[in-house]
């Protein structure tokens, strides 16, 4: 695709810009600070990716990744901002679900070690990984802010703090993992992956497209479940202390 | 000092949050074996005094003993099996009666044997038939029948009951302050109740702690609310604070 034919595609900018305009829905500014950003953003990954790609060399890759767990937890901590600890708490579950995905990729051959390959793959991950985290985060809180007398109960009656907040924990891990599962078992029926398409689009074949997909698809499960699962337990034991008592300050913040 | 007599004992006890004193300076005991009423207007510190007892928070300042022995000193399950709490509000977690009526025990991985459960049931005037229904299904005094047995399965020698009469109709709370009797006669529990009913604590309890806004105001046998001696109990007793 050329700029031209790029620029050309701002059509499909301008068209809610003047439905908004026209229809007073306020969304001009919003649209047109969107598309800017998105248009840098995305070049600017563009041309780094591409320097990247030409060097291979792995420190360049494991610089990538860095910026990319940076970034992913920096996002998702707002939502987490009464949990002590947070970012790190987030920062070592993005970590852990791309050393888990890529040692497995890596270490059996099924992909290559190239930064076309670990690159794209890390960013499908540690993204996810992101969303799912935030999923869990806002769940969470929730339900921990919304059980509060059941927690109490199963504290008072001689429980430990994992007992009394098992079931919100559990409730929260499923809340946060099951959109993933729940749009596996419609993929490919309602809609086509954005990546399967991309690839069939710039003339992949499209069996490869889908089996690359796939590859994909069963990784986004493994980080679904892994990072609410390790985020879950790294998260409660900041809302009890060591006598087993619920700190009501870090759960008041929560509501 | 404590006595082998004082089932908890209170040492200048102090419990603020932020820069509110919900407790000022409490110091005081509850004898063993004996009920005793905790009575007070809204927001005097009760149930927070309460909390303090079951260990599900800490004093900002002060000392409890809990049989002599500070509460810090217990592991925080062993005070709570041996301080049982029954709140206001009973509440339950999602499931049977039977469910809920072990849970103390499936907490500590064991299971409540049938006789047990049934036991228990009678204990507190349930039929054994309710074991199988779902707890959102009993009505305000049965739930608090069940709370009141649920927190008997851990055998506590300390029983603290936060009004747990005042939202039941008058035969229901007869029931259960005939059955707080019995416990107390029968497993010698020390009993503490708090409660806004004074006919109740006259009746029920042999001693009784008057509190106000987060102090201990008056203590002594219940007679005391018959004839007090401070001013702000006497206004109390008489309705004028609430």
């Amino acid at each position: 695709m050329s700029f031209l034919t790029l620029s050309i595609t701002l059509i499909f900018v301008i068209i809610p810009l003047v439905l908004s305009k026209t229809l007073n829905l306020g969304l001009e500014k919003d649209t047109l600070i969107a598309t800017v950003r998105s248009i840098i953003q995305l070049l600017a990954v563009g041309y780094i990716l591409q320097f990247v790609f030409d060097s291979e060399n792995m420190i360049y890759i494991l610089l990538m990744i860095t910026l990319m767990v940076g970034a992913a937890a920096q996002n998702a901590r707002k939502k987490g901002a009464s949990i002590k600890g947070i970012t790190w708490k987030l920062v070592l579950t993005f970590i852990f679900v791309e050393v888990l995905t890529q040692s497995i990729l890596l270490g059996l051959t099924i992909t290559p070690p190239t930064a076309q390959y670990i690159i794209p793959i890390s960013g499908m991950v540690i993204g996810n990984s992101m969303v799912l985290g935030i999923l869990f985060l806002n769940r969470f809180t929730a339900e921990m802010a919304s059980h509060r007398e059941e927690t109490e109960l199963i504290l008072s009656l001689g429980g430990t703090p994992k007992q009394a907040i098992h079931r919100q924990l559990i409730t929260s891990i499923q809340a946060s993992t099951i959109p993933t599962i729940e749009s596996q078992k419609t993929i490919g029926l309602v809609q086509l992956p954005g990546m399967m398409s991309g690839q069939i689009i710039a003339g992949a074949d499209p069996v490869q497209a889908v089996m690359f997909q796939l590859l994909i698809l069963f990784l986004l499960l493994t980080t679904a479940v892994v990072t609410s699962i390790m985020l879950g337990y790294l998260s409660y034991p900041t809302l009890f202390n060591d006598r087993m008592q619920l700190l009501e300050e870090r759960l008041e913040n929560l509501d | 000092m404590t006595t082998n007599l004082e089932a908890i004992r209170f040492e200048q006890v102090h419990y603020t949050v932020d820069s509110l004193h919900i407790l000022k300076n409490i110091t005081g005991s509850f004898p063993k074996g004996e009920i005793t009423t905790l009575v007070g207007p809204s927001g005097a510190g009760k149930t927070t005094l309460f909390r303090l007892c079951n260990g599900l928070k800490s004093p900002s300042s002060g000392e409890i003993y809990i049989h002599g022995k500070t509460i810090n000193s217990y592991d925080p399950a062993e005070l709570r099996q041996n301080v049982g709490i029954a709140l206001q509000n009973a509440t339950m977690i999602n499931g049977s009666v039977r469910k809920n009526l072990e849970l103390p025990l499936t907490l500590q991985g064991k299971a409540l044997p049938q006789k047990d459960a049934e036991e228990l049931m009678h204990v507190v005037g349930l039929d054994k038939d309710f074991l199988k229904r779902n707890s959102k299904d009993l009505s305000g005094g049965q739930r608090q029948k069940l709370s009141i047995a649920r927190t008997l399965v851990n055998r506590p020698k300390i029983l603290l009951l936060d009004e747990i009469t005042s939202s039941l109709d008058r035969v229901s709370q007869q029931d259960i302050e005939k059955l707080i009797g019995q416990i107390n006669q029968e497993y010698g529990t020390t009993i503490i109740w708090i409660t806004h009913n004074l006919e109740q604590a006259l009746t029920i309890g042999k001693y009784t702690w008057v509190m106000m806004n987060g102090e201990l105001i008056e203590t002594g046998t219940s007679d005391l609310l018959r004839n007090p001696e401070n001013d702000k109990v006497k206004r109390f007793v008489k309705g004028e604070v609430e």
